[in-house]
């Protein structure tokens, strides 16, 4: 029952060197191909690499960009995240329904449209935007639509095609600072690092005090000091490129216009960390990126700035490869990436031990945020006296912020650590804000009470997302959206964060219709408790957080909704025992006090 | 080696290095309540239920070294408040009525929910549609009952050497699934495997053994779950 994929399945397979790491990569060109790729044609994947059926589908499986079903020979997806619903995300959908035929969630009858959601796809700044065969298309409007997709009929949105998005989705950067929007020489921070030995760049850069810059803040130098020291067969450098927090977008600007930077930073890494391989694992939604990093790759192998003895350096070699996702927030946890990274579905792992001792290949290996690289690159540039003046004590250097949501001027700021939201959203051009989103779900919901508070490891620490919520927005609406969000994104690997979450969006959909209680209000919150304290890892520990934070800065909101003393049952009962009673051809006997 | 000393519960023990916490307690005597965990598998981490607070911190007792001088707390009522609303969750998640399911007695969930003093879950229940596969001759998976513990991917990955379970999806949607396009029929599953019998609860069940045993009789009618371990301390 040949159909003509097994030749090509064995070639793909073969092309990535019969290796199973490269699962994700033989996955999605198997799906470029065919369209999906079907239990058969995972059968086959799994006979050429020599591993069964099961692990293959258990990581096609996980990937939300992978279709295991036939489906519309272009992918229309439409993101679907706070700020994009908030910009007419509906009129958009409606708009691409009646354009292609296809509704949403479906297939149009020609079998050319599949119309899809998809979570934050980094372009909050300019909303609603959608994600053509992985093309992102911004700033839509409902009358442009019908020209989007006769493009679309006329292949403008193919694979081929992709760089050309950088053209015209928007920059955005609204404020350069001196760190990672400067002008740069390429190799000058290398050439820095050769001169020094592998201990004196990791020296440099603790004495810069530099933190990552993802969010949770861990010295970068104590990081490299680690995996230098931890012994191995290997070290690997890995740059986190997988920003999926809602709302942020700084690494896709980061990517287009300093990707120098990015790669001098992981090349200084390598050169103290003691690596000659480095990945790079770029989210599946900024695939359109990837033949233009590739090129950059290319033009810096030219360059003599990676490959063997670089910059004249006897016996440094280090080169880069571009590992693409296929959409996943959890990836961005360091040791679900280098799942991923290693072929398999991105469960984060057990620590200890942690990935600087036990890593890609169980090999001690770094990953750092794709700014923390630049940081690092400028820091061996400039040194570590001149990175540390800027910023606060604990929060040395400057912030990326990618602001987005009701104000004047959103994109891509970057400031100094220690800014507070008062000044933030004055320079943002926000005059009328219910609340500011720090850090993104995962982070603090700001009520204006707060708005005195810094930007910084010591108060509000964010990986970059700010989304901004005036007083017309309904905010406990947005933590329900939050929290779908976790549910969506939750691996499923431990009990509390694959159950918990969704038991939170059931108590919430309770007091949003009204049926909340003093009662509930407080289960909401010990539910809230149980998730983050018994999870796994960082995404159901702070899964919570919408609600949690919400419930401390915005109770009223809450109260409003929960006045009853008295428990409220979540169903109706009368109608509950409608079909009974019909059936039956009787009322029960209701037994009296 | 080095000698190790850690507290649990204000009782100091000895431990090994390189073992859990979760290995070192219940050596000692000591229970702690868990669910994934199985002494013949690698930890898998999956259902949290074993989680202590050690030096202040959360933490799943089943994949954590020990360390000397770690102070744990573990009987406490907070956390198995927390244990139990675990326990709560994994019910409300798949389907199961115990009055009617053969494993009852001999099943872990349902001790567990004994021992931490679930009366009955206070969380809705999902009402998941799910299908019952007896498509092999001497095993049938009955994924109603299935908790996602993950005994028989790992048992049947390092033990059985045969990869016949493994995961689908992700979230809420995940499943066991099988290394077979048609069922468990298809796989080379035998009964005598490990993975066949390391089920904690009814979901992979052997057949037509499931009542040569009356309930009543079965290890966990006559007394709670972890009584074993805890006998080695008196």
């Amino acid at each position: 029952m040949s159909t003509g994929y097994e030749e090509a399945i064995r070639e793909i397979v073969e092309k990535y060197g019969k290796d199973s790491r490269r699962l994700m990569d033989i996955a999605i060109e198997v799906q470029e191909r065919f369209g999906y790729i079907s239990e058969e044609m995972m059968k086959n994947i799994g006979d050429a690499l020599g591993i069964p059926l099961v692990k293959v589908r258990d990581t096609v499986s996980f990937y939300s960009f992978f279709k295991r079903e036939p489906g519309g020979k272009n992918v229309i997806r439409i993101c679907n995240s706070v700020v994009e619903k908030l910009n007419g995300m509906d009129k958009i959908v409606e708009a691409f329904e009646k354009e292609t035929g296809a509704q949403i969630n479906g297939v149009s009858g020609d079998g050319e449209f599949e119309l899809r959601y998809t979570p934050c796809i980094g372009m909050s700044d300019q909303p609603p935007s959608a994600l053509i065969n992985g093309i992102p298309v911004t700033k839509i409007s409902p009358s442009e639509v019908k020209h989007i997709v006769d493009n679309i009929k006329k292949g403008r949105y193919s694979r081929e095609k992709a760089s050309d998005a950088i053209s015209w989705v928007d920059k955005n950067i609204r404020q350069p600072g001196p760190v990672v929007f400067a002008p740069m020489e390429k190799g000058k921070a290398i050439r820095a690092a050769l001169n020094m030995s592998p201990e004196d760049v990791i020296n440099e850069v603790t004495n810069a005090r530099l933190r990552g810059r993802g969010g949770a803040g861990f010295p970068t130098g104590m990081k490299w000091s680690f995996c230098r020291k931890a012994k191995g067969e290997a070290h690997y450098i890995i740059c986190n490129a997988d920003e999926g927090e809602p709302g942020t977008f700084k690494d896709r600007t980061i990517l287009t216009e300093v990707p120098d930077l990015v790669f001098e930073g992981m090349t200084v890494a390598g050169y103290a960390i003691g690596a000659t391989e480095g990945y790079m694992y770029l989210r599946g939604e900024y695939i359109y990126l990837k033949d233009y990093l590739e090129q950059v790759l290319e033009r810096r192998r030219e360059l003599g700035l990676l490959g063997k003895n670089i910059c004249g350096k006897e016996g440094f070699n280090f080169d880069i490869r571009i590992q693409v996702g296929a959409g996943a927030y959890v990836c961005g946890e360091e040791s679900a990436l280098i799942e991923s990274l290693e072929g398999s579905r991105g469960a984060p792992r057990d620590r200890p031990p942690y990935p600087v001792t036990s890593g890609y290949m169980n090999q001690p290996t770094a990953v750092n945020n794709v700014e923390t690289l630049c940081c690092a690159a400028r820091i061996l540039e400039k040194g570590a006296e001149w990175f540390a003046s800027m910023g606060t004590k604990d929060s040395t250097g400057t912030k990326l912020l990618s602001v987005s949501g009701d104000c004047e001027r959103p994109g891509v700021y970057e400031l100094e650590y220690g800014i507070t939201i008062d000044k933030l959203l004055e320079v943002v051009g926000a005059n009328d804000a219910q609340a500011v989103q720090v850090g993104g779900p995962s982070g603090t919901c700001v009520a204006p009470k707060d708005f005195g508070r810094k930007i910084c490891f010591e108060e509000l620490p964010t990986g970059g997302s700010v989304m901004i919520f005036n007083s017309k927005r309904n905010l406990l609406w947005i933590v329900r959206e939050f929290i779908e969000f976790f549910i969506e994104e939750s691996c499923g690997w431990c009990a509390p964060c694959r159950v918990g979450t969704t038991m939170l969006a059931r108590k919430l959909d309770k007091i949003l219709a009204g049926k909340g209680s003093q009662v509930d209000l407080k289960e909401l919150e010990e539910l809230a408790n149980t998730v983050k304290k018994m999870s796994r890892c960082g995404l159901g520990q702070s899964a919570p957080n919408p609600i949690l934070t919400t419930l401390k800065n915005f109770k009223a909101l809450y109260e409003e909704l929960c006045k009853a003393e008295d428990y409220i049952p979540p169903f109706d009962y009368e109608k509950a025992i409608a079909a009974g009673i019909e059936i039956a051809g009787r009322e029960p006997v209701v037994e009296e006090e | 080696m080095d000698k190790i000393t850690i507290t649990i519960d204000g009782v100091e023990i000895e431990a090994k290095p390189g073992q859990t916490i979760l290995e070192a307690a219940l050596a000692a005597g000591i229970y702690i309540p868990h669910l994934c965990y199985h002494s013949d598998l690698v930890p898998g981490g999956h259902c949290r239920v074993c989680t202590v607070e050690v030096n202040g911190k959360f933490t799943s007792a089943c994949t954590m070294p020990v360390q000397d001088g770690m102070i744990i707390r573990n009987n406490a009522e907070d956390i198995n408040r927390e244990r139990r609303k675990i326990i709560e969750m994994l019910f409300v998640e798949g389907n199961h009525f115990c009055p009617f399911c053969e494993k009852s007695g001999d099943c872990e969930l349902q001790a567990l929910a004994y021992r931490l003093g679930m009366l009955t879950p206070m969380l809705p229940y999902l009402y998941k549609q799910i299908e019952v596969d007896a498509s092999h001759p001497d095993v049938y998976i009955d994924r109603n009952r299935c908790v996602l513990c993950g005994r028989c991917v790992r048992a049947s990955r390092d033990i059985d050497k045969k990869y016949v379970f493994g995961f689908e999806n992700r979230g809420i949607n995940k499943k066991i699934a099988l290394n077979s396009m048609n069922g468990l029929g298809e796989t080379n599953l035998s009964k005598d495997d490990k993975a066949a019998s390391i089920c904690p609860t009814g979901c992979i069940v052997v057949k037509r053994v499931g009542y040569s045993k009356p309930f009543g009789t079965r290890l966990y009618d006559k007394e709670p779950i972890g009584s074993d371990i805890e006998k080695k301390r008196k």
